[in-house]
Parts: structure tokens; C-alpha cells; sequence
């Protein structure tokens, strides 16, 4: 049994297990506190300074509540005037050179800025005392499935971390100092041309729109299944409109996988729409393929089938397909052609 | 696999033998180096120096088809050394005397003589696989696709069993099986020798039961293997071809072979989602599903079984592939072709084969589940040979080996050995070449060429050569790097423009008929 803990946030008494963040405890009560950096598979680092809340009694100071274990007795206030002040300042730094274009960014709704903004609240005065002139820097559009724009970076190293801890690639890093700081591969080149292999999971992560799919659509609805390529079997979400694959995630539920995605399952779902689909059944007559009705091409596969039953027919079935679709060939091969010349790709 | 994927990041020692893991498994990947985050050592054992030599402990770089010398000299320090699980051996192993006399022709100055690895690293490798248990072997291709693939396989089994890293979670011998459901179409019969669940079609007592199943008259003849179709087609005692959702004009070993082959068809089939370069040959094309076009299962390397789900409907009037079968059975008067979803299909499929016998639909609702899985309430087997193995005595077998030489050596004419690779950003062509964005990241065949070699044939970087093996011949782009040993050339085959395996040698392993696709020897000339 985890040893627990007994504190009180806001008052609210509040039990957690031994080793966990305040933040952590807070979130598990379901009591809000804005933070940016901090994401629950990596290591926190305490960036953004938003999650700040002050800590009574005897070890009365303000902490980050996303590097401070929990303890004993412990009183925490999330939402001095103190605090306050200082969040709302971080937040308005934070927001003074930040693109608020919203209704044009992707993660409209969904953003963690926006959020905490809301939370916090903005003073439109002071807003407009703060903000910068718009001097958008260039957006590097450079792999082709997605896009990272630094005017929507709030440098939470999210993404650098993910790509370290998780990916342990390392395409990625904060570069240069103070003002000019951003977040961008080695030598500042664009990622098509940095060690990024294009997995997508720093994508996944930011809690912003700074990295955004390219062509990204919101789904109407989603569709739990397997990955296709490898023999991972990683759990795939499948986003759905319009009867067209617009989207995939890694599916956190997975057991193989645990939600984790390569660059092939999280993008290379898009053969499925592609334009050179086979759509219908063809028979190649004087040496062209013809498109002809399903009957018309089952009956003549079955009559040339016939001709050479037993060991004079074989079929190689597929890695690709499905359990059932195999076990339903190999019974055809062996039940109706009458023979065992059957194999597919295990040996190649 | 004998163990699960995520146990690899509980290991303390993990080899990686024969697998480039970060580009053909990369979320299995993730867990070799979450392992050695947490302080695991990484021992890997392959001719080209691939991305995971960057955690490794100790990088053997052996020559392309000198693995069981690899292994056995790794073995004999083990037991020189006395670092052999005694008791393992004891208890649950047998033939241990007549393996341990067939080292003795593996002493280390052999050994490094034919694997280019030096003797201390052997050393060290046997060390630490042996004392930093848990340890777990996770291999590929670079092992099976030898002519000698089936004792590359038994020497991994041999160090499992020697060091007892067998039977224990984050151990085992652990196969990362290529295509996403590779394993599933083995465990449904889709293989010329056993029925579904490995049920030998030879066996009188599985022919009985497969009959009675089916309500049909069954051959008790094992039928031919892959490669072995594509002769038979050649010489003609096999006239008709039903091809499912394969492309062999660029995946099967001395292409040309293949391509022959189904150009003397009387008949052929091909059933596939794309006009493949394999469907243009074929005299009827059937339009399957996509994978997000169908429910059924896919089985894992983990022999986990997970559901599958439509997601959208198939494109045209293309129709599931267990569907078309079907429909060609009842043409042909079968009978028990009724089915009128997959649902159906897994019922009868788990009532013919005990090791499924747990796994319905509505289980699968809550995730998947590893075989064997044995009744309704049986949780599935994330790991096996717990008590006792699959033979007959319940014992794990050792094997004793031999150095074999590959299928095909150079001379002064082919100078140079070829070996296939994997690229992260396609799985084969078919799929991933109609991925704008793949072709983006993965855009051009590439011959990869130590800086020596490509100094003695004064080649540079970018520059086309032509490679030319006793079978075939590509030209392809150059890449310098000094990943490659000096000898050793190597090239995916994921490029119809760069038909790889043109060049690549069929020969079988004598028992698993596996072509020995990792060795091909070649010469290289400027255009």
C-alpha cells in the first residue's frame, strides 16, 4: 500500500500518496492550478512558473506546486492575492509576444493559454499596454506533416523533453538566450533537416498551437483499432469525416503500445483515401484490365479455379489482413481446393 | 515472442541481435531505451552500426551470417567462466552434454577470426548477458533470413537456456515479427505444414478433427512454402495462383525468379487494395479492404490478439477479403462459408484452436489478449514457458551447432556483400509509397558504402553506381558512411525505381525455407 498523506488545498482536506507533486494532489481533488510545463509522463522543470501556490505554517514560502512533494500537515493556499499578482504577471509576459490570432489557430478551444488566461483573467489595459507589435517570425513548414510556429511558443519545453525523454532523439532544444530564446533543432536549421523522425508525439503534447498537423481536421467521431504497418500492434484512434480518415492518435489504453505512436501509425493512415484505390473488380481481356461486376469476376475466378484443383493450385494469403480473412483462405485452400500449398510473407 | 513488448523496459540486460529496432519496430524501440534509461545494459550485435548502438554497452559488429559463431563463442565463455544457470540446466533442460561438446570448436580465436569482433568485447557481451539478469534477446530479420536462419534461431535459444533468461518476465527468445499481423496468419493455418493452431496437417488425429470441422475431405500432404510455389509454378506442377494482398515483384528474394514465375501461371489472382507492380500480372484483380475498412483481429509479435475496427467504408465496390473467399467457396460448392461477419469467423476459429479458445469479440471489448489463452476466464500468457516447454518431454532442448558459411561468398568477380535493411518511413512499398509525406522523409533508394570502399572504387556521395549480383542488376544512389563494414554494402527495398530484390539470393534454409535475403554478393561500377 502507497503511504498517504494528509493536507488540506484551499481548505479542502486532501489525501495523496507518499511522493506525489502538490500539483499532482490538487489535480486528483479536482482543484484547478494553472500550469503550462508540467505533463504527467515527463519530468516536471518548472518553466513556466504559473502552478505557483504558498505554502503555510511552519514551511510558509511560495513554491512551484509541480516540483514540491506533498507532506504531513501541510496547508496550501492556491489563490493568494500574492500569487495572483504573480501569475498574472508570468501569464501577461507570457502573452505580450504571443500570436492571440485564435480564431486561426488549431488549437482554439483546446488551448492550455487560453485556459489559464481565461482563469486568471486579462485586464484589457494592461494587455494593451503590453503587447508588442505583431513581428511574426517565420514559421518553419518545413516536414510535411506538420508545422511549428514560435510566434504560438511559450517555450514550455514540452516538446523538447518529450523528444528527450521519450523519443530520446534529441532533435530539439531551446536555442539562443532571453528575448530571442526558441525552440528549434541543431544549428538552427529547419526540423525536415535535424535527426527529427517525424513521430509526432511532441505534436501531441504541446498545450498550445505551436505545433500543429498539417491539413488538420477536428473528427466528427472516433474509431478505436490496430495499427497496420508493423508487429507492434500499436493502439490506433482513427478520426473520422465524411466517411474519410482525417486524423490518428496513439490510444492511451493500449497495452502495447501505451498511446505511443512512430511517424508510419501516426501518419501513414493516409493511404486508405488515396485517389489509386482499387474499386472494382478487373479481368484483364486483350492484355488491358477491364472493370467488370463482382459476379461476372467470381464466376470467372471459381470456373478457372476448378480446372486446377488439389496440388496444382496455391495460394499465399496475407500478413496484411486480418485473423478471420486468413483463417478463411486457408480454409478455401484447404477445404475446397483440396491441397496445403499455402504460405505467406512469415518467411520473407 | 516468448515475453511481452512492455517487459523490455524491466530488463537489465537486453541484446538486440540481427534487428534494427528504431526503424522497423520503433515503439518496441522505445522500451530498449526506456530500459537503459533506468540503467539496463544494451548489448547489440549487428554488421551495420544502427541507431541503438548509441545506448549500447557494447557494440558487436560481426559479419553479415556469423552469428552462431557469435553466440557460441559468447556461450563458451559463459561456461569457461562458470556464469551458466546451473540449475536451469538441471531442471528444466536436456542434451546440455552434446551442445556443450559442439562449442569446443568455438574456442574465441575462431570466433574472432570469423566474426571481425574482438575477443574482449565477446567477453564482456557473455558477461553481462549472463550476470545482469533479467536478460532479454529481441531479434529480426538479420537473423531469420539466412541460409542457416533456423541455427542462428537455436543459438539464441541455446544462450536462453544456458543462463536460464527463459520462462521469467523480461526475459526470453524474442522473434519482433515484420508485418502487423504476421503472427496472426501463422496461428490461423495460413502455412503449408499445420492446420490452425499449428495443428500438423500430417497428423491423422488433425486431419480427422479438420475434417469433421470443416465437413470436408483434407490432404495430408504438407504443401509447398513460399518460395517453393513460385519453382513450382516454373516447372508447372502448380498452374493456378491465388495471391492475397502481397507484392513479391518487390519483396520476394531473386525477384526475377518470382516474376518468371507468375508470368507461366495458367491462372492467377491477385487480391490487393492498390494495382500492385506483383496485380499487373495477374489475369483477374479482386478489390480488398484497407485495414480501417473491416472489423476482424490482429495478432501481435506479443501473440496479443486485439481487435480491429471499420472506420469508414470501403472505397468503390470493394469488399472484405474474408468475404470474397467466401464467395469463391460457395461458387466451388464449399461448405461452411456462410459467414456474415467476422464476428462469426472468430467463433469458429476459437473452437478449432485451443490456444484462441478465450478469445471472443466481447472479451476483446476491454483489450487484447496474449495467447495461449485457454477458456473464457483465462487471462491470456504474457509470458511462456513458465513450468515446462512445448516439447514432447516438457524439456527445453539444447541444440548443438556448427559454423555453416552463407549461401553465397565473395569473389573477384562480386567483391562485396549485400545486406537489406529497413527504412522508419515505409513498411515494404505498397502502403507507405501513397503516403505524400513518407516519400517526403523517405524519398530515394540509397546504396549505404564505407568511406573505404567508396574510396577504392572512387564512387562519392550521390553519385548512381550499378549493382550487379549473380542474379540481377539496380542502380541506385550512393551514401558514404562509415556505419557500414568495410566489405559490407547495404539497401532497403522499399523503391519500385530501385528493385532491390533483383539482386538478392534465394536460397532456402534447409528447415524454416526462409531465403537467405541478408547475404548477396555483388560488384559495384560506376556509370
Amino acid at each position: 500500500m502507497t503511504e498517504k498523506i494528509e493536507l488540506t488545498i484551499n481548505g479542502l482536506s486532501v489525501l495523496a500518496d507518499k511522493g506525489m507533486t502538490i500539483l499532482d494532489a490538487a489535480n486528483r481533488k479536482g482543484i484547478y492550478i494553472p500550469h503550462l510545463c508540467h505533463h504527467k509522463e515527463l519530468e516536471p522543470i518548472g518553466a513556466c512558473r504559473l502552478c505557483l501556490v504558498e505554502i503555510q505554517g511552519e514551511w510558509k514560502k511560495t513554491v512551484i506546486s509541480c516540483k514540491t512533494e506533498v507532506k504531513d500537515g501541510m496547508e496550501v493556499l492556491t489563490e493568494t492575492p500574492e500569487i495572483q499578482m504573480m501569475r498574472q504577471v508570468n501569464l501577461e509576459l507570457m502573452i505580450a509576444d504571443h500570436d492571440t490570432d485564435c480564431l486561426n489557430c488549431y488549437q482554439n478551444t483546446k488551448c492550455a493559454l487560453q485556459r489559464i488566461a481565461d482563469h486568471v483573467g486579462m485586464s484589457k489595459e494592461r494587455f494593451k499596454r503590453l503587447k508588442k507589435p505583431e513581428e511574426l517570425l517565420p514559421i518553419d513548414d518545413s516536414n510535411p506533416f506538420f508545422d511549428f510556429d514560435p510566434n504560438r511558443c511559450v517555450l514550455c519545453g514540452i516538446c523538447v523533453r518529450t523528444c528527450d525523454e521519450i523519443q530520446n532523439i534529441n532533435a530539439i532544444d531551446f536555442v539562443q538566450r532571453g528575448q530571442g530564446t526558441k525552440i528549434a533543432g541543431f544549428g538552427d536549421r529547419p526540423r525536415l533537416n535535424s535527426n527529427c523522425e517525424s513521430c509526432g508525439e511532441c505534436i501531441v503534447r504541446c498545450p498550445v498551437g505551436a505545433l500543429t498537423e498539417k491539413d488538420a481536421k477536428r473528427p466528427t467521431h472516433q474509431v478505436k483499432t490496430i495499427c497496420s504497418f508493423c508487429g507492434c500492434g500499436c493502439g490506433l484512434v482513427l478520426g473520422v469525416r465524411d466517411n474519410k480518415l482525417v486524423s490518428a492518435r496513439g490510444d492511451l489504453g493500449n497495452q502495447a503500445s501505451k498511446g505511443r505512436l512512430c511517424v508510419k501509425g501516426r501518419f501513414g493512415y493516409k493511404f486508405v483515401n488515396h485517389p489509386e484505390r482499387l474499386t472494382s473488380p478487373l479481368v484483364k481481356k486483350d492484355g488491358k484490365f477491364v472493370e467488370v461486376e463482382w459476379d461476372e469476376a467470381l464466376d470467372l475466378v471459381a470456373d478457372n479455379f476448378a480446372k486446377n484443383k488439389g496440388d496444382k493450385f496455391a495460394g499465399i494469403s496475407s500478413a496484411k489482413a486480418t485473423n478471420e480473412d486468413n483463417y478463411v483462405f486457408q480454409k478455401f485452400t484447404r477445404a475446397v481446393m483440396g491441397t496445403n500449398n499455402l504460405d505467406h510473407c512469415a518467411r520473407l | 515472442m516468448t515475453n511481452t513488448i512492455t517487459e523490455l523496459g524491466d530488463a537489465s540486460t537486453i541484446l538486440a541481435i540481427g534487428t534494427n529496432t528504431t526503424e522497423a519496430h520503433p515503439i518496441a524501440a522505445l522500451q530498449v531505451k526506456d530500459a537503459v534509461r533506468k540503467g539496463a545494459n544494451l548489448i547489440v550485435a549487428n554488421p551495420k552500426e544502427i541507431d541503438l548502438c548509441r545506448f549500447a554497452t557494447v557494440f558487436l559488429q560481426h559479419k553479415p551470417g556469423t552469428d552462431v559463431a557469435l553466440l557460441m563463442g559468447m556461450m563458451r565463455v559463459i561456461l569457461e567462466e562458470g556464469l551458466e544457470d546451473k540449475t536451469f540446466i538441471k531442471d528444466r533442460c536436456e542434451d546440455f552434454e552434446t551442445f556443450e561438446k559442439s562449442l569446443e570448436a568455438f574456442d574465441l580465436d575462431t570466433v574472432e577470426k570469423l566474426t571481425g569482433v574482438s575477443q574482449d568485447k565477446i567477453i564482456k557481451a557473455a558477461r553481462i548477458y549472463a550476470t545482469q539478469t533479467p536478460s532479454s534477446t529481441i531479434y529480426c530479420m538479420g537473423i531469420t533470413q539466412h541460409v542457416h536462419g533456423t541455427d542462428n534461431v537455436l543459438a539464441i535459444s541455446n544462450l536462453a537456456l544456458l543462463t536460464g533468461n527463459i520462462g521469467k518476465p523480461s526475459t526470453g527468445v524474442n522473434p519482433l515479427r515484420g508485418q502487423n499481423n504476421v503472427q496472426g496468419a501463422c496461428d490461423v493455418g495460413c502455412l503449408p505444414n499445420v492446420y490452425p493452431g499449428y495443428q500438423q496437417v500430417t497428423s491423422p488425429d488433425a486431419k480427422t478433427k479438420f475434417e469433421s470441422a470443416w465437413d470436408a475431405e483434407l490432404s495430408d500432404k504438407p504443401g509447398q512454402t513460399h518460395t517453393e510455389i513460385f519453382d513450382a509454378l516454373l516447372d508447372g506442377s502448380i498452374k493456378s495462383l491465388y495471391l492475397v494482398g502481397e507484392n513479391p515483384v518487390l519483396s520476394e528474394a531473386n525477384a526475377n525468379h518470382a516474376i518468371e514465375a507468375m508470368e507461366k501461371a495458367d491462372f492467377m489472382v491477385v487480391q490487393d487494395i492498390f494495382l500492385t507492380e506483383t496485380a499487373e500480372l495477374a489475369d483477374v484483380i479482386l478489390p480488398g479492404t484497407a485495414f480501417a475498412e473491416k472489423d476482424g483481429t490482429f495478432t501481435n509479435t506479443e501473440r496479443r490478439v486485439q481487435r480491429v475496427r471499420k472506420a469508414v467504408d470501403p472505397v468503390g465496390e470493394a469488399k472484405p477479403d474474408w468475404w470474397i473467399a467466401c464467395e469463391l467457396a460457395k461458387r466451388l460448392k464449399g461448405k461452411g462459408f456462410d459467414f456474415t461477419n467476422s464476428s462469426e469467423i472468430m467463433e469458429e476459429m476459437r473452437s478449432v484452436m485451443p490456444a484462441y479458445k478465450g478469445i471472443s469479440y466481447s472479451r476483446l471489448e476491454k483489450g487484447g489478449l496474449q495467447w495461449p489463452c485457454l477458456s473464457d476466464d483465462h487471462p491470456g500468457t504474457p509470458f511462456l514457458h513458465v513450468e515446462k516447454f512445448g516439447t514432447a518431454s516438457g524439456k527445453g532442448i539444447f541444440k548443438p551447432l556448427v559454423y555453416k558459411k552463407s549461401g553465397e561468398e565473395t569473389d573477384q568477380e562480386y567483391p562485396l556483400l549485400l545486406t537489406t535493411d529497413r527504412s522508419l518511413f515505409h513498411y515494404h512499398s505498397t502502403m507507405t509509397r501513397r503516403v505524400y509525406g513518407l516519400n517526403v522523409l523517405g524519398k530515394e533508394e540509397l546504396l549505404n558504402i564505407h568511406p573505404e570502399d567508396a574510396a577504392q572504387l572512387e564512387i562519392a556521395d550521390d553519385q548512381k553506381v550499378r549493382v550487379t549480383s549473380r542474379r540481377g542488376v539496380v542502380d541506385v544512389k550512393v551514401s558514404i558512411t562509415d556505419k557500414c563494414l568495410p566489405g559490407t554494402v547495404s539497401m532497403s527495398f522499399h523503391f519500385s525505381e530501385t528493385p532491390t530484390n533483383l539482386l538478392t539470393c534465394c536460397e532456402l534454409d534447409p528447415v524454416a525455407k526462409t531465403p537467405g535475403t541478408k547475404v548477396c554478393a555483388v560488384k559495384i561500377e560506376t556509370l
